[in-house]
């Protein structure tokens, strides 16, 4: 093992002294798919710090979003539990933000509508929700376009607003699911340092799924490979290089090769199996 | 933008204008050449003359019954099409008020939609004006009867259309809100029957057609006004140019209830993708 690829155990990162947060522990779920049955995931245990920002990364069908949807609590697991502060996981709540890759704004509600929507839920009066919407907008520099409708945004506009709505809840936890997938390569990078701004200043657990390697060395403390059918964790992989990384530094892409080759492994799995159900019909 | 000059320019009107301009002058040929008795076929500008009398009040102008205003207003035609207007927006309003509730609860809870689905597949085939005899028997004379017949002709669009908008709702909107914390009544009222309205409003935009069609009919009827009524009452007199100055009437007020329906639709769907040209 080279120096740059150190387990969590072996490192002791800044969080290691926060407590523990979010807790999977022997995870395991099912699907049936006609008369087949898939396991998705197998055998998971991971421990999340408070305000620790971790990627999931893998390929395709290897259960990311599985266990991130096991997290927020839409598809309980079929064994095992999870926790968040003590407290066992059985519905989606507000404790825990979920950014969708495909947004999931309210297309009939206006900018600071989407944004305004999660407060009033709440109940908070109406002088509180106007004056956090407007900080939350200048935050994320929609300010000109809180009247607008979401059909007339672009993607990356259309995804702030997402991580708009979701700070608005103060949940201490952000589940991100391939957030910035859809977008093109420069809007992606102007998120992900506003992402990381966020989250410095606010300091919230991140838990964020990708299948982009560079996009989980740029972002992670640490990263969480996956395997393909059964959904395991391969490797759990410690980042300590300084913020904002440098994506031409050499230790950045020492370890994007290692973690390349350790996706690709997995990509392969999941070619041949593509390959296998092409063949089987 | 450029189409829209398109549309206006003088070369298009023209062309627009062709065929219209060579059907009534081929018409106005046909009825004053003799060949076609002028009771069965009018000349057009007969039917104009017509049509500007039926429009214009029938008495004199006189300060001291009433205001101008009210005498400008108070010819045959505009009454007439007042009635029908009327008789559709509140006939509408009784089918359309009671689909949408029922149409939201049947989309939303599988139990109330297997409860009432039965007894809707059997009525829904039933034309509205199939209705006529008993809805005079049950109501007599009057607008009551119209009334009636005109909520069942919009009754099933609306519901049919509410029930497959609330089916219909993506499940993303859902997860989110609940994701959000939004209990039952908040996504009911804040999620599916926003995400729901493009459906809905189709829906009412067929009622409204079909009420238009079961107001004429049942004028013809049931009721002693209306520009259904008036056609019918010029047939027995053989005022076949009030007939189609008549129809002509009906004409524009379908062609106005089409245009407010669909201003209604382009500002309550301002927000959705559909509707970006």
């Amino acid at each position: 093992m080279t120096p740059m690829l150190k387990t969590v155990a072996d490192t002791m990162p800044v969080a290691d002294a926060a407590p523990v947060q979010i807790q999977v522990r022997g995870v395991e779920k099912t699907f049936a798919v006609g008369a087949q049955k898939i396991v998705a995931l197998q055998n998971i245990d991971l421990d999340i710090r408070k305000g620790e920002f971790v990627c999931l990364l893998g390929p395709s069908g290897c259960g990311k979003s599985t266990l991130l949807n096991a997290v927020a609590g839409f598809q309980p697991p079929t064994k095992g539990t999870v926790t968040v502060d003590g407290r066992s996981i059985t519905e989606p709540g507000p404790d825990r933000g979920m950014v969708f890759q495909e947004y999931a704004l309210f297309p009939w509600m206006t900018v600071a509508q989407n944004v305004a929507f999660g407060l009033e839920i709440k109940g908070m009066s109406k002088a509180a929700i106007a004056e956090k919407v407007e900080w939350l907008l200048q935050k994320l520099h929609l300010q000109d376009f809180r009247n607008r409708f979401p059909k007339d945004l672009s993607g990356g506009m259309r995804q702030r607003v997402a991580i708009a709505r979701v700070l608005a809840l103060d949940s201490p936890i952000l589940l991100m699911d391939e957030p910035f997938g859809a977008l093109d390569a420069l809007t992606r990078r102007t998120l992900q340092d506003e992402l990381l701004r966020i989250w410095e200043e606010v300091g919230k657990t991140i838990l964020f799924v990708t299948h982009s390697i560079e996009e989980s060395i740029y972002l992670a403390d640490r990263i969480i490979v996956m395997t393909y059918r059964p959904g395991t964790i391969k490797r759990d992989v410690a980042v300590d290089m300084p913020r904002p990384r440098d994506g031409s530094a050499p230790e950045f892409n020492r370890l994007k090769r290692e973690l390349s080759q350790m996706v690709m492994e997995e990509q392969q799995r999941f070619s041949q199996d593509e390959i296998r159900s092409v063949t089987a019909d | 933008m450029s189409q829209a000059k398109s549309h206006f320019s003088p070369a298009a009107v023209l062309r627009g204008s062709l065929v219209p301009v060579l059907v009534i002058a081929l018409w106005q040929i046909l009825s004053t050449s003799g060949l076609i008795n002028p009771v069965v076929l009018p000349s057009p500008v007969q039917v104009v003359v017509r049509w500007w009398a039926y429009l214009l009040p029938t008495e004199a102008y006189d300060p001291a019954q009433s205001s101008w205003i009210l005498w400008a207003l108070s010819g045959e035609m505009l009454f007439d099409a007042w009635s029908s207007l009327y008789r559709v927006v509140l006939g509408f309003a009784v089918g359309a008020g009671l689909a949408l509730p029922l149409g939201l609860a049947m989309g939303g809870n599988p139990r109330i939609y297997a409860l009432f689905d039965p007894l809707m597949q059997v009525l829904r085939p039933i034309p509205p004006i199939a209705y006529i005899p008993l809805a005079i028997l049950w109501f007599g004379l009057g607008n009551a009867p119209a009334v009636f017949l005109i909520a069942i002709g919009a009754f099933f669009p609306v519901l049919m259309n509410t029930i497959a908008g609330v089916r219909h709702v993506d499940g993303i909107y859902l997860r989110a809100a609940r994701n959000l914390g939004a209990g039952k009544l908040t996504m009911f009222v804040r999620v599916i029957l926003p995400a729901a309205t493009p459906y809905i409003l189709a829906g009412a935009r067929i009622g409204i057609g079909t009420a238009f069609i079961v107001v004429i009919v049942s004028e013809m009827i049931a009721v002693n006004s209306g520009l259904g009524f008036r056609i019918l009452e010029a047939r027995e007199f053989m005022w076949s140019d009030k007939i189609i100055a008549g129809m002509f009437t009906i004409g524009l007020l379908g062609l106005a209830i089409d245009i407010g329906m669909n201003r209604l639709n382009n500002h309550l769907l301002r927000w959705h993708r559909g509707l970006e040209n």
